[in-house]
C-alpha cells in the first residue's frame, strides 16, 4: 500500500505544479510584472525565464527524487 | 569561405555525417545494444520540436513581438508536466495496440474507423506541408544570405531556376536518407532507431550553434549582457520592444498563444511520432518531462539578446529572421556563420526527417492502403507477397511528400514569413486535440462526433487563418479580409462574428474549438457507439488500469493455415514466422488447427504495425468468422480487475484488523491472567486474614471450654477479646463484600447534596474516643464551611474515620499528631488527613491503593500486622471514584509524613438549598 499512496502524493504535487505553472505564465501575473517600472527593456522577458526556470527545477526535483521508485 | 563549394561541401558533408550515425545506430539496434535506450536521447529526440522556425524565427518574431515568441515552448513546457500522466497514456495504448501514427490512434480509438483515419491523415498532409515548405525556405534562405551578405538574400531567388535551388538538392537528399531509415522495416510501429540517434544529434548541433551565436554577440559584440541593455535603455525605440504591449492581441493573444503551442505540442504529427511512437520506455517520460523543457529555454536563452542586438545595428542586420546569421556575418566572421547555417540545416532537416517519415505512414496507411483493399480486384487476385508494395507506397510517399513541400514553397513560399507558415500549422494540428485528448478520458464519445468535429475544426481553421493566407499572397481579393465575403461585415476571416482586433490565432484557435468540441460533445452525447467502437473506448480511457492484460479480444474462429497465409501476403515471410514463433509453447504448425485466440490477436497487431489498426482489422475480418469480444467482455474484463484490486484492499485491511485485535486478545489475556494471579493472591490473603481472627477466638473459646475454673477477670478479657476479635471478622466481611460490590459495579451508593464540612465534624466526633486512647492529637482546619458536595453520607463517613484511623496508625508513635484540612481547590473540594509519621515513599504511593498491600516500615521494629484488614484504601478509592472524585497520597505539608487527599467536585449551586438543609440538621441530630 505503501508506494501507491507515495504515488497519489506525486500526482498531487504534479498537478499543484501545473497549477502554479498555469498561474505563473497566464496573464493577471504576467500583466502585474509587465507594468513595473523599469530601466531598460522591463521585467517580463526576465520575469518569464526565472519563473521558467523555477518550474523545471521544480519538476525536475519532483520526478527525480525518489527516483529508485 | 564564403563560396558555393565550400558551403554546400559542409552542407552535404554534415548529411553524411547524418547517415553514418543513422547507420551505425541500426546497427546498434539489431546488435542489441539500442543507442536511444537512455532518457537523455529521448528528450534530445523530442527536441525536433525546435525546429528551423526556433532557429531562426524565434529572434524575427522577438525582434517584431516581444515576448511572445517564448508561448510557443511554454506551451509545451505545461504539456511536459502532464507527461507522466497524459503522454504516459498514449505511450501506453500505442504500444499495446502497435499504433504507427497519430491518424492511427484517433482512427483506434474510434472504433478503428477508416473514414476517421483518412480524414486525419488528410488534414495533417494539409496542414503540415507548409510547414516542411517552411523548412526547405530556411535552407534557401540561409544559404543566400550566407552567399550574398551584404546585399539582401531575398532579390537573388526568384531569378534562379528550380534546379539551381539547393533547397531542391537539400530535399531530394533527404528523400534518400529518409528512404533509407525510414522505411528499413515493414512495420511502422517498430522504433527507427538510426533515426531517432540522428534527430538526437541534430538536437545537440543546433543548441551548440545557436548558444555559440549568442555568447559571440552578448559577449564579444557587446562586452556582456550588462552594456547590451544599458545601449538598449538608451535607444528609446527599443524601450517597450519586450512588453505585453508588442505582444499581438495583448494579454488574450498572450493566452491564445499558449493554448495553441500546448495543444500543438500534443497533436503535431512529428511531436506524436518522437514522443509516442518512437519512445522505446515509458520511464524515459519522467527524465524527459524536464530535460526537454530545459533544453528549450538553454536555446532561447539568447533569443532577445540577438533580437536587441540585432535592432540596435539597423539596416546593416537586414531581416530579423536572419539575424543569427547577419550578426557573425556583419562583424566580418567566416567560420561562425557557417556553424549557424549548420545548426539551420540540423533544426530543418531534423523536422524534415521525422514529419516525413509520420505524414508518409499515414498517407501509406490511413489513405492507399484502405483504397487498395477497397478494390476487389486488387485484394482478390494479387497472389504472392504484398510486403513489397507497401514499402513502396510508403517510399512514394515520402517522395511525394518532399516535393510537394517543395512545391509550395518554390509557388508560395515567399509571401509568407516563416512565423505565420509555422502557427498556421500548428493551429490545424491543434484541430486533432478535441479527439485525441477527450477521446482518451471520456469513453462516451463516439466516432460521429469525433468526425463531425473535427471536420467542423478544420473549416473554420481553413476559413480563419488558411484563406486569409491566399489572401494576403493575392491569390485571393484583398477584400475578403477588410470587408468579408461579399461585403458582410460580420463574417470576416479574422472578425469572424464581429470578434475583431483579436489575435489572429487565438481568434481561430477560439472559433475552431468551439466548434470542434463543441460538436464532439454535442454529437457524441446523441449517437450511439458501435459494438467495437465501445470495445476500443474502454480499452483506450482504461489504458492505465493496473492489470488490463492484452487479453484476446477475439472470439471469433480461423485456420492456422489462413492466418499464416494472410500475413505472409501482407508481411512477408520473416515477420510471419517471428509471429508465430512467439506462439508459447505450441511450436507445431498445423494448417488445419483452429488459430487460438491469442494469434489472432498477435496477427492482428503485426499487421496494424505495418497497415494501420483499420486496415489489419479489415484484412484480419477478411479471414475469421465471427465477432471480435464486445464492450460487455472487456467491460467485465475491466470490472473483474478493479473487483480483485477492490478485494485485494479489502483483505490487506481485513489483516490489519486482525493483527490488530490479535494484539490486543493478547494483551487482554495477560491482563486475564494477571488479574487471575491477583485473585488467588487475594483468595490467599483473605483466608489468612480470616484465619487470624477465627483462630485467634477457637483459641479463646476452647480455653474458655476446658479450664472451667478460670477466674471471672480473665474468663471476662477472654470473652472481650473473642468479641473484638469477631467484630473484626465481621467488618473484614463486611468490607470484602464492600469490595466485592465495588468491583463488580453493583455497589449502591445514594448521592445526594451534602455538607462536607458537617461530615468532616461527624467523622472526628465518631473517632475521637479512638484518637483519645492513643494520646493522638488531632489539628482541625475547616477553610471552607459550608463544603456542599453531592455525596453518599454514609460512605463517606466511612472514607474519612478510615483516613482518620489510617493516619492516626501510622503517626509517629511517641507524639502522635494527625491533622485534618478542608478547603476549596477551584471547584472542588479537598480533604486532606495528614500525619506526622514516617511518610510514603513516592513508589508506594500508588500501591497503597494495593489490597492488602503494606506498608515497609523502613527502621521501625516489626510490631505485628499492622491494624486493619487493608482493604480500607481500596474501597475508599472505590468509593470516591464513585461519586467523581479522586483519592491520592503526598507529601504532608504540616506535620511531615503521609497526607491522603480526597477531592469532589462541589455540588451545583441550585442543588445546595433544601436538601443541604435536610441534610445538615439530619447530621447535626
Amino acid at each position: 500500500m505503501k508506494p501507491s499512496g507515495a504515488q497519489s502524493r506525486k500526482a498531487e504535487r504534479l498537478i499543484a505544479l501545473v497549477a502554479v505553472t498555469l498561474l505563473l505564465f497566464c496573464p493577471p501575473l504576467i500583466i502585474v510584472v509587465d507594468r513595473l517600472p523599469s530601466l531598460s527593456v522591463g521585467w517580463l522577458p526576465l520575469y518569464l525565464f526565472i519563473a521558467w526556470a523555477v518550474v523545471i527545477g521544480l519538476t525536475a526535483w519532483l520526478m527525480e527524487h525518489r527516483a529508485g521508485r | 569561405m564564403r563560396t558555393d563549394p565550400i558551403i554546400l561541401g559542409t552542407a552535404f558533408g554534415y548529411l553524411a555525417l547524418l547517415f553514418v550515425v543513422a547507420a551505425w545506430g541500426d546497427r546498434r539496434a539489431e546488435q542489441g545494444r539500442s543507442l536511444i535506450g537512455s532518457p537523455t536521447v529521448y528528450a534530445l529526440s523530442i527536441a525536433v520540436y525546435c525546429t528551423a522556425w526556433t532557429f531562426y524565427g524565434s529572434v524575427g518574431r522577438a525582434a517584431e513581438h516581444g515576448p511572445s515568441f517564448l508561448l510557443i515552448y511554454l506551451g509545451p513546457t505545461l504539456a511536459m508536466l502532464l507527461a507522466p500522466s497524459v503522454i504516459r497514456k498514449m505511450v501506453r495504448i500505442a504500444a499495446r495496440q502497435r499504433i504507427t501514427s497519430i491518424a492511427d490512434f484517433i482512427s483506434a480509438r474510434y472504433g478503428k474507423n477508416t473514414t476517421l483515419g483518412a480524414l486525419v491523415a488528410l488534414m495533417a498532409l494539409i496542414s503540415i506541408t507548409p510547414y516542411i515548405a517552411l523548412q526547405l525556405k530556411a535552407i534557401t534562405v540561409s544559404h543566400a544570405v550566407l552567399i550574398n551578405y551584404p546585399h539582401t538574400a531575398d532579390t537573388t531567388l526568384i531569378d534562379e531556376r528550380f534546379w539551381m535551388d539547393k533547397s531542391l538538392w537539400i530535399a531530394l537528399v533527404l528523400a534518400v536518407f529518409i528512404i533509407l531509415f525510414g522505411t528499413r522495416h515493414l512495420d511502422a510501429s517498430e522504433r527507427h532507431e538510426g533515426m531517432v540517434a540522428a534527430i538526437a544529434l541534430e538536437s545537440l548541433v543546433k543548441l551548440v550553434a545557436f548558444m555559440a551565436v549568442g555568447i559571440f554577440v552578448v559577449f564579444v559584440m557587446f562586452e556582456g549582457p550588462a552594456a547590451l541593455f544599458a545601449e538598449v535603455a538608451a535607444t528609446p525605440a527599443l524601450m517597450n520592444s519586450m512588453s505585453l504591449d508588442s505582444v499581438p492581441g495583448g494579454a488574450t493573444g498572450w493566452v491564445g498563444m499558449l493554448a495553441l503551442a500546448f495543444l500543438a505540442f500534443l497533436t503535431l504529427p512529428r511531436q506524436f511520432q518522437v514522443l509516442v511512437v518512437e519512445n522505446v520506455d515509458e520511464q524515459h517520460l519522467t527524465r524527459a518531462s524536464w530535460l526537454f523543457p530545459l533544453y528549450m529555454l538553454l536555446i532561447n536563452l539568447f533569443v532577445i539578446p540577438i533580437a536587441l542586438a540585432g535592432l540596435l545595428l539597423g539596416v546593416s542586420a537586414g531581416d530579423p529572421d536572419s539575424f543569427v546569421l547577419t550578426l557573425p556575418l556583419s562583424a566580418g566572421l567566416e567560420g561562425l556563420p557557417l556553424l549557424v547555417f549548420i545548426g539551420g540545416l540540423s533544426a530543418a532537416t531534423g523536422m524534415v526527417i521525422v514529419e516525413t517519415i509520420a505524414l508518409s505512414t499515414m498517407v501509406s496507411n490511413q489513405l492507399v492502403m484502405p483504397l487498395l483493399l477497397r478494390s476487389k480486384r486488387l485484394h482478390l487476385s494479387t497472389k504472392g507477397e504484398l510486403a513489397g508494395w507497401l514499402l513502396g507506397i510508403r517510399r512514394i510517399a515520402i517522395v511525394l511528400i518532399l516535393l510537394l513541400g517543395y512545391l509550395y514553397h518554390a509557388l508560395i513560399g515567399d509571401s509568407y514569413s516563416l512565423v505565420t507558415i509555422g502557427l498556421v500549422s500548428f493551429a490545424g494540428a491543434a484541430q486533432f486535440a478535441p479527439a485525441l485528448l477527450i477521446g482518451l478520458y471520456w469513453r462516451g464519445a463516439t466516432r460521429q462526433g469525433a468526425t463531425l468535429g473535427l471536420i467542423a475544426g478544420f473549416l473554420v481553421w481553413c476559413y480563419t487563418l488558411l484563406l486569409p493566407g491566399f489572401a494576403q499572397s493575392g491569390w485571393l481579393s484583398a477584400t475578403l479580409l477588410t470587408e468579408g465575403p461579399w461585403g458582410i461585415a460580420w463574417l470576416m476571416p479574422y472578425g469572424l462574428f464581429g470578434l475583431e482586433n483579436w489575435d489572429i490565432y487565438s481568434h481561430s484557435l477560439l472559433w475552431s474549438m468551439l466548434a470542434n468540441i463543441g460538436l464532439l460533445v454535442g454529437v457524441s452525447l446523441f449517437t450511439r457507439p458501435s459494438p467495437l467502437e465501445q470495445t476500443q473506448a474502454a480499452l483506450f480511457t482504461e489504458a492505465m488500469h493496473p492489470n488490463l492484460q492484452t487479453t484476446s479480444l477475439w472470439r471469433g474462429q480461423t485456420t492456422q493455415g489462413a492466418l499464416k497465409e494472410l500475413l505472409i501476403r501482407y508481411l512477408g515471410v520473416q515477420t510471419t514466422q517471428r509471429v508465430f514463433r512467439h506462439n508459447g509453447n505450441k511450436h507445431t504448425f498445423v494448417p488445419d488447427e483452429t488459430a487460438p485466440p491469442e494469434l489472432i490477436t498477435r496477427s492482428e497487431q503485426a499487421l496494424a504495425g505495418a497497415l494501420g489498426s483499420a486496415s489489419a482489422r479489415v484484412l484480419i475480418n477478411s479471414v475469421v468468422r465471427g465477432e471480435a469480444l464486445d464492450i460487455e467482455a472487456i467491460l467485465s474484463i475491466l470490472d473483474t480487475t478493479s473487483q480483485t484490486i477492490e478485494y485485494n484492499r479489502r483483505l490487506e485491511q481485513k489483516s490489519q484488523e486482525l493483527a490488530q485485535i490479535g494484539e490486543e486478545l493478547r494483551s487482554a489475556n495477560e491482563r486475564l491472567r494477571e488479574l487471575d494471579r491477583l485473585k488467588d493472591e487475594f483468595v490467599a490473603m483473605v483466608s489468612h486474614e480470616l484465619r487470624t481472627p477465627l483462630t485467634s477466638i477457637r483459641a479463646f473459646a476452647e480455653i474458655l471450654r476446658d479450664s472451667g475454673q478460670l477466674p471471672d477477670e480473665k474468663r471476662k478479657h477472654f470473652l472481650g477479646v473473642i468479641v473484638h476479635e469477631s467484630q473484626r471478622l465481621s467488618r473484614l466481611i463486611e468490607e470484602i463484600l464492600d469490595l466485592a460490590r465495588l468491583e463488580s459495579g453493583r455497589l449502591t451508593l445514594n448521592p445526594k447534596p451534602l455538607d462536607l464540612a458537617t461530615l468532616a465534624r461527624h467523622s472526628i466526633n465518631a473517632i475521637a474516643h479512638l484518637h483519645e486512647e492513643h494520646g493522638i492529637a488531632l489539628e482541625v482546619t475547616i477553610e471552607a464551611d459550608p463544603a456542599m458536595v453531592i455525596g453518599d453520607h454514609d460512605r463517606l463517613e466511612q472514607v474519612i474515620i478510615n483516613l482518620l484511623d489510617n493516619a492516626g496508625k501510622f503517626a509517629d508513635r511517641q507524639q502522635p499528631k494527625v491533622r485534618l484540612a478542608l478547603y476549596r481547590h477551584r471547584r472542588h473540594f479537598r480533604l486532606s488527613v495528614e500525619d506526622n509519621g514516617p511518610g510514603i515513599g513516592i513508589e508506594e504511593r500508588e500501591r497503597v491503593f494495593e489490597k492488602f498491600h503494606q506498608i515497609q516500615q523502613d527502621g521501625d521494629i516489626p510490631q505485628g500486622r499492622p491494624k486493619g484488614s487493608g482493604l480500607g484504601l481500596p474501597i475508599s478509592r472505590g468509593i470516591i471514584a464513585h461519586l467523581g472524585g479522586r483519592l491520592w497520597v503526598e507529601d504532608a505539608k504540616h506535620l511531615g509524613g503521609a497526607c491522603l487527599t480526597l477531592e469532589l467536585p462541589a455540588a451545583p449551586d441550585d442543588s445546595s438549598g433544601k436538601d443541604s438543609h435536610l441534610i445538615k440538621d439530619d447530621s447535626s441530630a
